[in-house]
């Protein structure tokens, strides 16, 4: 099932703008010259196989990897220079879905949307924090589970409470890392569908990371791939797969099962 | 060898770093206050149970054991004070420092360790909560205002223990044993055992938290954390207790 673009992208105004990124760990290099940019009310899925850095890519843009060299601006601001202070208002901007919904154990789901809420906004009285949970709870449809522990939630059941802890503040800019690994096929099409909502109800501009070729299918506007740790395709889903002129890109295309 | 000794410099530094990251953050707002008071619980009164049963014990073997010494002299009236001296001095910040350091450091250790391999720490950090000042500023805190606590605990409930040992033994009141006991201990030996316990519960926190904070990939780095966390507190607190004994002896003069 293809998308349907309802959400108008603004190919003005790139809300990610990387030029030339580089990242290595040791001797191994991940990111060799990346150019890349999100424009505003886009769904960008970023492709390739495990290993070839792609979470690096989205953790270097949220600040909790930094660059070896390159340009790295996030909504307007220029991630090299950005104190600490600064960096910590922009992450409030720029949410971010874990692979493994990084919930915390020790608190209940309610808990868990509350916490960044009462720290960041410390001025919100009681009732307008109850307000917030209520709403993004059901925006993610999980509203009876609001006093369950994590433990206690299925695999799909925590990504949407771990998306819901990151739409809580409001985010401009959405990075998911593989939002739909591990999960049922079932509930693959229910995460993906809940990405298309977040992006038309929130109007955020999203990245997502990810191996499912499905997935990038039902929620991307525009799809690149990282090949070698650059990219070296990019456009709509069928521009890239249906006549693949890479024998990387036909290997991963074969490797997918897509109806 | 030269890799091994340039890798402990480089844990050094950052074990330096580490503590000066704390410092810097225990006196900038916002402070974590409530998480703080439920450290100083989780640590403190979860740790009573243990504490408790070890220190009475602990109280009653060491003047069971003292007796046949003293007998030998003709002095088992010295009992009371050579208990005391021996309990608040050394034993009871000690004690309790090295229970603290298997039940609280490991747990410290384990929680931060996992919270990093998840993600949770991360999570934090990208959700604009300042992860170093939540949990470990809090922890450190806790356990350096909580172990002193402990260890007068530990010291009452072991000097309870040797009363009432002796009490049956030498039919002394439990009365003249504590009018003993406070007449030989000083304040130098109150003030040198709750610095000497706090600079253990600091040790403790510091270990457990950077441990955990830092704690490699994998659940088996969970392990590890937890387990480096205890060897390592264990053995900085017999150092740090020979430290402070050979300063409040140049002290005594």
């Amino acid at each position: 099932m293809e998308k349907k673009q309802i959400t108008p992208i603004n190919y003005d105004n790139p809300v990610i703008d990387i030029k030339d990124l580089y990242k290595s760990f040791g001797d191994m290099h991940i990111l060799r010259g990346v150019d890349l940019a999100l424009f505003q009310g886009e769904n960008l899925v970023v492709l390739g196989r495990s290993g070839t850095g792609k979470s690096v890519l989205i953790k270097i843009i949220s600040g909790l990897l930094s660059k070896d060299s390159g340009k790295v601006i996030v909504l307007g601001e220029d991630m090299g220079n950005l104190s600490k202070r600064e960096l910590t208002a922009l992450r409030l901007r720029v949410g971010f879905s874990f692979q493994n919904s990084a919930l915390y154990d020790s608190m209940t789901v309610r808990e868990n949307l509350e916490f960044p809420l009462i720290r960041n906004k410390r001025y919100l009285s009681r009732a307008e924090i109850d307000y917030e949970v209520q709403e993004v709870l059901s925006a993610v449809g999980l509203m009876q589970a609001i006093d369950q522990m994590p433990s206690e939630l299925s695999g799909g059941q925590r990504k949407r409470i771990g998306i819901a802890r990151t739409l809580i503040l409001k985010p401009e800019i959405m990075l998911y890392d593989e939002p739909t690994a591990g999960l049922d096929p079932i509930t693959c099409t229910e995460i993906n569908g809940l990405i298309n909502e977040v992006q038309q109800q929130y109007k955020t501009s999203s990245i997502i990371i990810t191996h499912d070729l499905t997935c990038a299918r039902e929620v991307g506007d525009r799809i690149v791939m990282l090949l070698d740790g650059k990219f070296e395709q990019q456009g709509r889903f069928e521009d890239i797969f249906d006549k693949p002129k890479d024998p990387r890109v036909q290997a991963f295309y074969d490797y997918n099962f897509v109806d | 060898m030269f890799k091994k000794i340039e890798n402990t410099l480089i844990t050094l530094s950052k074990v330096h770093e580490f503590i000066m990251q704390f410092f810097r953050e225990l006196l900038i707002p916002p402070y974590e206050f409530k998480e703080f008071v439920r450290q100083c619980y989780e640590i403190g009164v979860k740790s009573l149970p243990l504490i408790s049963l070890t220190g009475f014990i602990i109280g009653i073997v060491f003047t069971n054991q003292s007796r046949p010494s003293l007998e030998d002299f003709g002095a088992t009236s010295m009992l009371p004070s050579a208990i005391a001296i021996a309990i608040v001095r050394a034993l009871a910040p000690l004690v309790t420092a090295l229970i603290a350091s298997g039940k609280v450091g490991s747990n410290i250790g384990a929680e931060l360790g996992s919270m990093r391999v998840t993600e949770q720490i991360d999570a934090m950090e990208v959700s604009g909560i300042n992860p170093f000042k939540y949990l470990v500023v809090t922890r450190v805190l806790a356990c350096t205002l909580m172990i002193p606590v402990l260890s007068c605990y530990t010291g009452f409930v072991g000097l309870i223990g040797s009363g009432l040992n002796v009490y049956q033994h030498e039919q002394v009141s439990f009365i003249s044993f504590f009018d003993q006991v406070f007449n030989t201990i000083s304040f130098l030996d109150i003030n040198q055992a709750l610095v000497k316990a706090a600079i253990f519960g600091f040790t403790i926190g510091v270990v457990g938290c950077y441990q955990g904070y830092n704690s490699m990939k994998g659940t088996e780095g969970v392990g590890k954390a937890a387990n480096a966390a205890v060897v390592l507190s264990m053995f900085l607190i017999f150092i740090e207790e020979q430290l402070v004994v050979m300063v409040v002896q140049s002290i005594r003069g």
